[in-house]
């Protein structure tokens, strides 16, 4: 029946000819090959907020007097409706997990260098989008953390010198998080992200696609020096098969995650009571959080939480612009970037368990 | 500067100048006005007689801008001791204890007077006092008793409002035990010394002092401030009934009001005491140390089988309750969403309290169909706790089941991948 199908298509389409450069695809095989799953991870997990996403619309209605009560109605009355929204909220922090996985992975690997560039700048603007995914999504249940979350988040980008002000009250639609912040959220975290998303998902997919999958320098210069010692596999089927391993082995995690442990819906945000004590941002933003609690309040004569928005900012664009950083001839670099990242994933990991721990 | 140089008349420099001279002598007068020369001594003398300015200056009086000659007289004005305080400049003293009350009410009876600085504030504090057990006994020539400044203190009178002011609500009881708890003040007045320690542990002082609840009563909430008095036998449910509105409506309807009132049983107090009010158990109904039925009913009586059939249906609701909120819990522990059946325990422990109340009608079918109603709700909720754990149990399974083809599919790409790599 498929070679039925294939040939319909064949002689309509020019299939053969249309599909041949994956035929002819070829990824290297090496030992640390495992770790170029994770970017297939990601895409897998991104593909199945998408799914969920869009069946939980069939019954979310953003508004403040509404929201709550909707995401309570998913839960508790609508068939599978539990395990939609739990999936959707598991996979939303696996997907954050593994992107910064990915990223840092590609950091380790060298991946970045050139003709790479621009995959990774693609590659870190969708991290930061994903974390916006992350941000517009959380507040949608309308439940007490995710209010005052919100209004924290919010307050921070208010400190930007000059645009933070308008720019918080462009976020809130107003003065306050409010239920026209909720509308706004979700109008960001269906229309806007996703829009955006797309368009930088294909460019960094066509990217992977026409660049091919890097090699790590060591192992290229012991292929180059011996072309007997290179080993490589088709991409299709010998590779995907392997990445659909990977991705049911995630689809299995995810699938436990939500049976044993489904995401808790909370107290309906309450704006009038006081804010629960000790409250934090989700995990992917709280190394970001507790840096900005450490800095003195005064830094000589700049606002301390000021300096640290605006550090954190400058660092975030220094980050996306990374690999033009390095030297034509990375050798003479003497791995500084291997360093930085070493540094970034200790600091990330210290600071998110510095600031889970903390009062 | 161009006035200084060289253009002034000799006429203007001299108007100038008689202007300046003018200038200073009203700013020595005003100076002189402002010197309060009772201050500039007391402050420095020792007690009795010394006072503080810092402390002078947190009473209300001062910052309402009375001074010592208010109360005392006097001429402030003069640094002589023998001019200020002397009886021409019409000095008074130190009040008398039998003239303090009439001096407060010089200005605290005068509508007019103190509508200037408070219009709120009432104005018969003297013809309440007057009227009250202190007043009485003080215009009777009795000293000892209670006067304004024995409970408001003196020279540092605060606001009621202030929670440092000795008669804020949070601070009466303890500003009333002074006297009322001292056995040697209150020798001779026949009445016990107790009521402090009692009302300490009652539900009112925890509701209070504790729990900060403003509306919580302290002993002017029964007694009265100003016209401090027992209430009668016969109208301590009138007191109580301000707060325990729907107590005291079934208690007027029900058969013990005409009992108690021809025993001449002071109402509410007969069960729940009067200053040591307990949190009220479902044991009062029972027959153990704690019963209160049978200090009056005998057994097996018809109230007796009543106070039994209701103890056992108390009980049966609060087991109910006690059982949806144990499976609940267990629920939302395995990730359950339980928060609806959550709110209807509340709706059932609503029905229980109402119960509880409804016993003041001593009705027991009143009493039953909150009971009936209660029982209802619990059990909704035990059986949503039920299919909350069944449903639990059969997304376990169904993770189970989905794990294992997960697995096969799995280990069939493995073998697949293996067999097109060979």
């Amino acid at each position: 029946m498929f070679a039925t199908i294939r040939h319909w298509l064949d002689a309509r389409f020019d299939w053969d000819d249309l599909t041949a450069p994956l035929r002819h695809k070829t990824v290297p095989s090496h030992r640390l090959s495992y770790w170029y799953f994770l970017g297939g991870i990601t895409l897998f997990l991104f593909g199945i907020q998408v799914a969920t996403g869009i069946l939980l619309l069939l019954y979310y209605r953003p508004g403040a007097n509404e929201a709550f009560e909707s995401v309570q109605y998913i839960m508790t009355r609508v068939r599978y409706g539990w395990l939609i929204r739990s999936i959707h909220s598991w996979s939303a922090n696996l997907m954050i997990f593994t992107a910064f996985a990915h990223m840092f992975s590609v950091l380790l690997l060298k991946a970045y260098r050139k003709p790479r560039e621009l995959t990774w700048v693609s590659g870190v603007i969708l991290l930061f989008l994903v974390m916006g995914f992350g941000f517009s999504g959380y507040l949608l249940p309308w439940n007490t953390l995710a209010f005052f979350a919100t209004k924290v988040g919010t307050e921070i980008t208010g400190q930007v010198p000059v645009v933070g002000k308008p720019m918080m009250i462009f976020l809130r639609g107003g003065e306050e998080v409010t239920g026209a912040t909720l509308t706004r959220f979700f109008g960001f975290h269906v229309a806007v992200l996703p829009g955006l998303a797309a368009v930088l998902l294909l460019l960094h997919l066509l990217l992977v696609q026409r660049l091919g999958i890097s090699l790590p320098p060591k192992l290229e210069v012991q292929w180059t020096a011996n072309p007997s010692a290179k080993r490589e596999m088709k991409f299709f089927p010998n590779f995907l098969l392997r990445e659909m391993m990977a991705w049911y082995v995630a689809l299995g995690v995810l699938g436990a995650l939500a049976a044993v442990f489904p995401w808790n819906l909370g107290v309906k945000a309450d704006p009038f009571v006081p804010a629960p004590a000790g409250i934090k941002p989700e995990w992917y933003f709280l190394f970001m959080f507790q840096t900005l609690k450490l800095i003195p309040s005064k830094v000589w004569f700049i606002d301390g939480e000021v300096l640290g928005v605006l550090a954190f900012g400058l660092v975030g664009l220094l980050w996306v612009l990374l690999p033009f950083f390095e030297s034509d001839q990375p050798t003479r670099t003497k791995g500084w970037i291997t360093g930085l990242a070493v540094f970034a994933l200790a600091y990330i990991a210290g600071m998110s368990v510095y600031g889970h721990l903390a009062k | 500067m161009a006035i200084w140089r060289n253009k002034l008349r000799s006429s203007s420099a001299a108007r100038c100048f008689v202007l300046a001279g003018f200038v200073v002598l009203a700013a020595c007068l005003a100076h002189g006005q402002t010197t309060n020369s009772c201050m500039n001594c007391h402050s420095a003398l020792p007690e009795p007689l010394g006072l503080s300015q810092e402390k002078f200056s947190q009473d209300i009086h001062a910052q309402q801008g009375l001074t010592c000659t208010s109360c005392h007289g006097g001429d402030p004005t003069s640094d002589d001791p023998d001019k200020a305080m002397s009886r021409k400049a019409g000095w008074k003293g130190k009040i008398d204890r039998k003239q303090i009350p009439q001096l407060c009410g010089t200005c605290h009876s005068d509508p007019a007077y103190i509508r200037q600085f408070n219009p709120s504030l009432r104005t018969d504090q003297l013809g309440q006092y007057r009227t009250s057990v202190h007043g009485k006994r003080f215009a009777a020539g009795d000293t000892k008793v209670a006067v304004c400044t024995d409970c408001h203190s003196v020279h540092d009178i605060r606001a009621p409002r202030d929670p440092r002011s000795t008669v804020n609500p949070v601070n009466v009881a303890n500003t009333c035990a002074r006297c009322h708890s001292d056995a040697g003040h209150m020798r001779g007045y026949s009445i016990p010394t107790d009521q402090f320690a009692k009302y300490s542990e009652s539900v009112h002082h925890e509701a209070l002092a504790l729990r900060g609840d403003l509306s919580a009563p302290t002993c002017s909430t029964c007694h009265g401030n100003h016209g401090a008095a027992p209430p009668g036998v016969d109208k301590v449910q009138n007191v109580c009934s301000n707060c325990h509105t729907f107590q005291a409506q079934m208690y007027e309807k029900s058969s013990h009001k005409a009992a108690f009132q021809s025993a001449s049983l002071p109402g509410c107090v007969v069960c729940h005491s009067n200053h040591g009010i307990r949190h009220p158990t479902d044991a009062k109904l029972g027959t153990g140390p704690d019963a209160l039925c049978m200090q009056c009913h005998k057994p097996g009586d018809a109230c007796d089988q009543a106070r039994a059939g209701l103890l056992s249906s108390l009980s049966r609701l609060d087991e109910a309750i006690k059982g949806a909120d144990q499976i609940l819990g267990v629920a939302e522990s395995s990730g359950m969403e339980v928060s609806e059946a959550r709110l209807g325990q509340d709706q059932a422990r609503d029905s229980l309290t109402k119960a509880r109340v409804t016993i003041h009608s001593f009705k027991t079918d009143l009493i039953d169909q909150d009971i009936q109603a209660g029982l209802q709700i619990a059990a909704k909720n035990l059986q949503a706790g039920k299919d909350a754990m069944i449903e639990r149990n059969h997304r376990r399974f169904g993770l189970g089941m989905s794990l294992i083809a997960i697995g096969i599919v799995l280990v069939g790409l493995r073998l697949y991948i293996r067999k097109i790599e060979s």
